[in-house]
C-alpha cells in the first residue's frame, strides 16, 4: 500500500532559527502516526507546515500523490486534511452549532451539511444536548470533542491532531483517546501529536520521535513502547 | 418558536415601529425636538450597525468611518446639485466642473459604491495590519480624505472649504426610517449567513478560522468594502439631513461617537447599536443640551455649565459604561422576540418555560 502522506527533509526556518531540519516521515491509509517529542522539538510546527499554515523552506510534501508544498490553509483543507488545532481552539461565541458549520466552510454539498451535524451528534451526544450553547461555555473535555467534531465536519481523509490531551483531566484524556481509536476503526487516517507519550504510543501503529527539529527513532508503536532510549526519555525509566 | 413564526412577529413589530414614528410626525410640530432625534438617531443607527460590522462581528478595529461618511456624502451631494444651482453654489469655482445632476437615489447607491471602492483601494495595504495598527492606519485615512477634500484645487468637484447645497434633503421622518430599516436588514442577513459566520469565526479566533480553510485576507476585505459602503450610504443621509454640507464637520470626533455608540449598545449586537444610537442622539441632542447653556438661579451662576460642559459629562458616562458594563447595553445579544422571551423565562423562572 502506498503511502497517504509522505514529507520528505522538510524544514522549516522561524527568523533565522532552525524548527525543523530536514525530517521525513510518511503516513499509510488507515493508520494512526503519531509523532512524539518534548516541547520545542518541532511536533506544531510540522503540522502547521503541512496546513499550509507557515512557509516551509525546503524540502516535499506529498499529499495522496500531489505536491502540496505551494498549498495556502485553504487549499489544503480543500485537499483533505483537517486539523484539530492545539488548545482546541474552538469558536467561543459561537454556537456548538455554528462551530460545526464552520467546520464545514469550505464544503459545496450545502444540503448535506445538516445530515453532516447530525452524524457528530450521534458520536457526541454530549454536543446535541448543547446544541445551542455558546462553545466557550463548555468544559474543556466537550470543547475537545467540538474541535474533533468541527475538523470531522470537513470530511476530511487525513484528521491532524495537535496535542489534544493537553489540559485535560486524566480521566477525560482517556475517553479523547478512546475517541481517536474509534476514528480509526472508521477508517479514518489520523496523524497525531502528543506530549502524553505512552497514550499516544499505545494507540500508534507507526511513531517518530521528534528532537530538536529532528526525528531520531522511529517504529511500530509497540516496538517504541518497548525501547528502553524512549521509556528512558519520555515514559519515566519506572513506566511500565 | 419556529422561524417563520419570529421573522413575522419582527415585521410586525417593524411595522408598528413605522406606524408610530408616522404617528408622532403627524401630531408633533416639524422642528419639535423628538423629531430631530428620530431622524438623525435613524441615520445614526445605519452608521453605528456599519461600523459594528466591522468592530463588532469580524473584530477589526477600524476608526476610518468618518472617512467613509465623508467620501459617501460629498459623492451624494456633488452629483445631485441641480445644474440649473450650481452657479450659485460654486461662486467660487466659476460654476464647478460638473455639469449634470442624478437622481437622489442613484445619489445614494453611488455614495456607497464610491466609498466601498475606496474601501477595496486602502484594504489591500491596511487590513494586513493588525488591532491597534489597523485603528491609526484607518484614522490617518479619514484625516487625509478630509484635507484632500478641502484642497483648493479640487474646488470644482469638492467646492474646497466651501459649503455644499441645494442638493435634494428629505422631509419626512419615515425616509431616514426606510433607508436605515432596509439597509440594516441587509446587513443582519449577511450576518446570519455563512459569510457572517465566518466573520465571526476570524473575530474569535484568526489561526483556527484560517485552519478551517476560511480565507483571512477576502473575508476581512469583505467586511471592510460592506461596512464602507452602509458608511458611505449614511454619510449621505446625514448630508440629505443637515441640509449642507462641509467637509470640517467630519472630523475624528465624529468617528468616536460612533463608536461610543458601538460600544454602549454592545459590539456584536444590531439591536443594541439602534437603541444606542437613539439615546445618544437624545441625550446630545435634547436631554443634556441644557449642559452647555449657562444657568441661573436668581443671581446665582450655577458653576460648571458652559459651552462645552455637555462632552465633559459625555466622557464621564463613557468611562462608566467602559468600567462597569463593558459589554454594553445588549451586549452580544438582541431586542427582538425571541431575546425578549428568554429574558423573561430566566427572570420570572419555571413558570414562563412552559408558556
Amino acid at each position: 500500500m502506498s503511502s497517504m502522506l509522505i514529507v520528505k527533509d522538510l524544514k522549516v526556518n522561524y527568523g533565522g532559527i532552525e524548527a525543523l531540519k530536514g525530517i521525513s516521515f510518511e503516513v499509510e491509509q488507515g493508520q494512526i502516526v503519531t509523532l512524539i517529542g518534548a516541547n520545542g522539538a518541532g511536533k506544531s510546527t510540522t503540522l502547521r507546515a503541512i496546513s499550509g499554515l507557515v512557509k516551509t523552506a525546503s524540502g516535499a510534501i506529498n499529499f495522496m500523490g500531489r505536491d502540496i508544498i505551494p498549498f495556502n490553509a485553504q487549499q489544503v483543507v480543500a485537499e483533505g486534511i483537517a486539523m484539530v488545532p492545539e488548545g482546541r481552539r474552538v469558536f467561543e461565541n459561537l454556537t456548538v452549532k455554528e462551530n460545526l458549520k464552520i467546520g464545514a466552510y469550505l464544503r459545496k454539498d450545502r444540503e448535506e451539511i445538516e445530515a453532516g451535524i447530525e452524524d457528530i451528534y450521534q458520536r457526541f451526544p454530549r454536543l446535541k444536548e448543547r446544541e445551542w450553547q455558546l462553545a466557550g461555555t463548555l468544559s474543556g473535555g466537550e470543547q475537545q470533542m467540538l474541535a474533533v467534531g468541527r475538523a470531522m465536519m470537513a470530511r476530511p481523509k487525513l484528521l491532524m491532531m495537535d496535542e489534544p490531551s493537553l489540559g485535560l483531566a486524566p480521566l477525560v484524556v482517556k475517553d479523547i483517546f478512546a475517541i481517536i481509536r474509534e476514528l480509526k476503526s472508521e477508517g479514518i487516517t489520523i496523524l497525531l501529536i502528543e506530549q502524553n507519550a505512552n497514550a499516544a504510543l499505545r494507540c500508534a501503529d507507526m511513531a517518530y520521535v521528534l528532537e530538536t527539529g529532528n526525528i531520531t527513532m522511529s517504529g511500530t508503536g509497540q516496538a517504541l513502547l518497548a525501547d528502553q532510549r524512549v521509556r528512558d526519555a519520555y515514559l519515566g525509566s519506572t513506566a511500565r | 418558536m419556529k422561524k417563520n413564526t419570529k421573522t413575522i412577529v419582527n415585521l410586525v413589530l417593524l411595522a408598528l415601529l413605522f406606524l408610530a414614528v408616522w404617528v408622532i410626525e403627524r401630531t408633533s410640530s416639524a422642528s419639535s425636538m423628538l423629531i430631530t432625534v428620530l431622524k438623525k438617531g435613524a441615520i445614526y443607527a445605519l452608521i453605528a450597525v456599519s461600523m459594528n460590522l466591522l468592530n463588532g462581528f469580524t473584530g477589526l478595529f477600524s476608526l476610518g468611518q468618518a472617512g467613509f461618511m465623508l467620501v459617501g456624502a460629498y459623492t451624494y451631494a456633488v452629483l445631485t446639485i441641480p445644474v440649473a444651482k450650481r452657479v450659485a453654489v460654486y461662486q467660487m469655482y466659476a460654476g464647478g466642473a460638473i455639469h449634470f445632476q442624478l437622481p437622489w437615489l442613484v445619489g445614494i447607491l453611488l455614495a456607497g459604491a464610491v466609498a466601498a471602492l475606496f474601501a477595496a483601494l486602502i484594504g489591500y495595504p491596511v487590513l494586513r495590519l493588525k488591532s491597534d495598527y489597523l485603528a491609526i492606519a484607518t484614522l490617518g485615512f479619514a484625516e487625509i480624505i478630509r484635507a484632500i477634500i478641502q484642497y483648493e484645487k479640487l474646488g470644482p468637484i469638492t467646492n474646497g472649504s466651501l459649503l455644499l447645497k441645494t442638493y435634494p434633503t428629505f422631509k419626512s421622518t419615515l425616509f431616514p426610517f426606510a433607508a436605515a430599516a432596509i439597509c440594516i436588514g441587509i446587513i443582519v442577513l449577511l450576518i446570519n449567513s455563512t459569510y457572517g459566520r465566518a466573520f465571526k469565526a476570524i473575530r474569535d479566533d484568526e489561526i483556527a478560522a484560517e485552519a478551517m480553510g476560511i480565507n483571512l485576507f477576502r473575508h476581512k476585505q469583505m467586511a471592510f468594502i460592506i461596512s464602507s459602503f452602509f458608511a458611505g450610504v449614511g454619510g449621505a443621509l446625514l448630508a440629505m439631513y443637515q441640509g449642507t454640507l462641509q467637509a470640517n464637520a467630519f472630523k475624528a470626533a465624529m468617528t468616536y461617537e460612533i463608536l461610543l455608540i458601538v460600544v454602549i449598545g454592545g459590539m456584536g449586537s444590531v439591536t443594541g447599536s439602534v437603541l444606542a444610537s437613539f439615546l445618544f442622539i437624545a441625550c446630545s441632542e435634547w436631554w443634556l443640551r441644557f449642559l452647555d447653556a449657562e444657568q441661573f438661579i436668581g443671581s446665582f451662576q450655577v458653576p460648571l455649565l458652559r459651552s462645552g460642559f455637555r462632552m465633559v459629562v459625555f466622557s464621564v458616562v463613557i468611562m462608566i459604561v467602559v468600567l462597569f458594563f463593558r459589554r454594553g447595553i445588549m451586549g452580544d445579544k438582541e431586542f427582538d422576540v425571541e431575546g425578549i422571551s428568554k429574558w423573561c423565562r430566566r427572570k420570572f423562572g419555571k413558570g414562563g418555560a412552559k408558556a
